[in-house]
């Protein structure tokens, strides 16, 4: 069995915490970080990466341009 | 087959634009014109306009657009915006020239030039950010403020009696005999940005085909104009400004 997946890297540095990604996420794998980036925003991370579809919806709606997805299909 | 998804190129979804800059944009958390940015700096990367494209920017919090997509900009006066694309099209027809003004620049200060450009029917874009409010000087009420909206200049709503209606550029814009396209559209959610980006794709070929003038209507936030999160204040867009401000295409003459 395959299955498509995502990955998502996100720019820690650049984020400002805005929580946008994390509602746009139709599988709620986002949430803002209990720490904080050089800046004192609450960055967004990536709670259960093995959920992530790949569907780049965070990316789109990122203001900041901080998120990267890569997609592939992997081994189920 | 892989069992993990591997970060090669041609697994990559998604990735900053190629035009945006490493500089960390002014712009507060959640700010629609970060998306709007990250739009017209891919449109222009897929069009291949790198060294073609002009843009104008405005005064106004897009005023630093400059630093952040990679091509040519001017700084025009307030309001002004179109006049000097006007000239800078007139000058060099091959280019694509491009505005990039909010509601305080061109729907307060730069209205009569706005009108102008659009009954002369330029062959310009202009990209207009209505977000309802003055973001950089505080949260004043602008034209296109909502009636009964509280700003720091209407502290107990915009009252019609003392201020007036809020004014549908786009609605106006779209009677002119020059402007060929005029779209409304948002940015809040993953779909919206997508028809976003045709919207601005389609004006800017508008352009470079001398079709005339075409407005692209972005209905945005201001959250800490709005005192809202970023969150609210996307639910706040949804539920009153677009009402008011609905979405989609008010003229297309090339539609048949």
């Amino acid at each position: 069995m395959s299955k498509i997946k995502g990955k998502v890297l996100i720019d820690r540095e650049r984020c400002k915490g805005c929580d946008l990604c994390v509602v746009a996420c139709p599988v709620h794998i986002l949430a803002l970080a209990d720490q904080v980036n050089a800046r004192g925003y609450h960055f967004s991370m990536v709670q259960q990466p093995e959920s992530c579809i790949g569907c780049a919806s965070c990316a789109l709606v990122c203001p900041d341009s901080c998120i990267t997805v890569y997609r592939q299909k992997v081994e189920a | 087959m892989a069992a993990e998804v591997e970060m090669k190129p041609e697994n990559l979804v998604y990735a900053k634009p190629r035009l945006i800059t490493d500089k960390t944009m002014h712009y507060c958390p959640g700010c629609s014109h970060g998306v709007v940015h990250k739009l017209v700096a891919e449109v222009i990367d897929e069009m291949g306009l790198e060294h073609d494209a002009i843009g104008i920017s405005p005064v106004g919090c897009a005023v630093l657009a400059y630093d952040y997509i990679d091509i040519d900009w001017v700084e025009s006066a307030h309001g002004r915006a179109t006049t000097l694309a006007t000239a800078i099209k007139r000058l060099r027809p091959d280019k694509m020239v491009f505005t990039y003004q909010g509601d305080g620049d061109l729907a307060a200060i730069g209205t009569g030039e706005t009108i102008h450009a659009g009954n002369r029917g330029e062959n310009i874009t202009i990209i207009f950010i209505n977000n309802a409010i003055y973001g950089m000087t505080g949260g004043q009420m602008a034209p296109t403020t909502l009636v009964g909206m509280k700003t720091a200049t209407t502290p107990y709503g915009r009252d019609t009696h003392l201020n007036g209606y809020p004014y549908k550029i786009g609605e106006v814009m779209s009677l002119l005999d020059g402007v060929c396209y005029v779209t409304r559209q948002s940015v809040h959610t993953p779909a919206a940005v997508r028809k976003a980006k045709k919207a601005i794709r389609k004006a800017f070929e508008n352009s470079m085909a001398g079709r005339g003038l075409s407005l692209v209507e972005i209905v945005a936030t201001c959250n800490s104009g709005w005192k809202l999160s970023p969150v609210e204040a996307n639910r706040w867009m949804e539920e009153h400004m677009m009402e008011f401000y609905p979405l989609g295409d008010l003229k297309d003459t090339e539609k048949k």
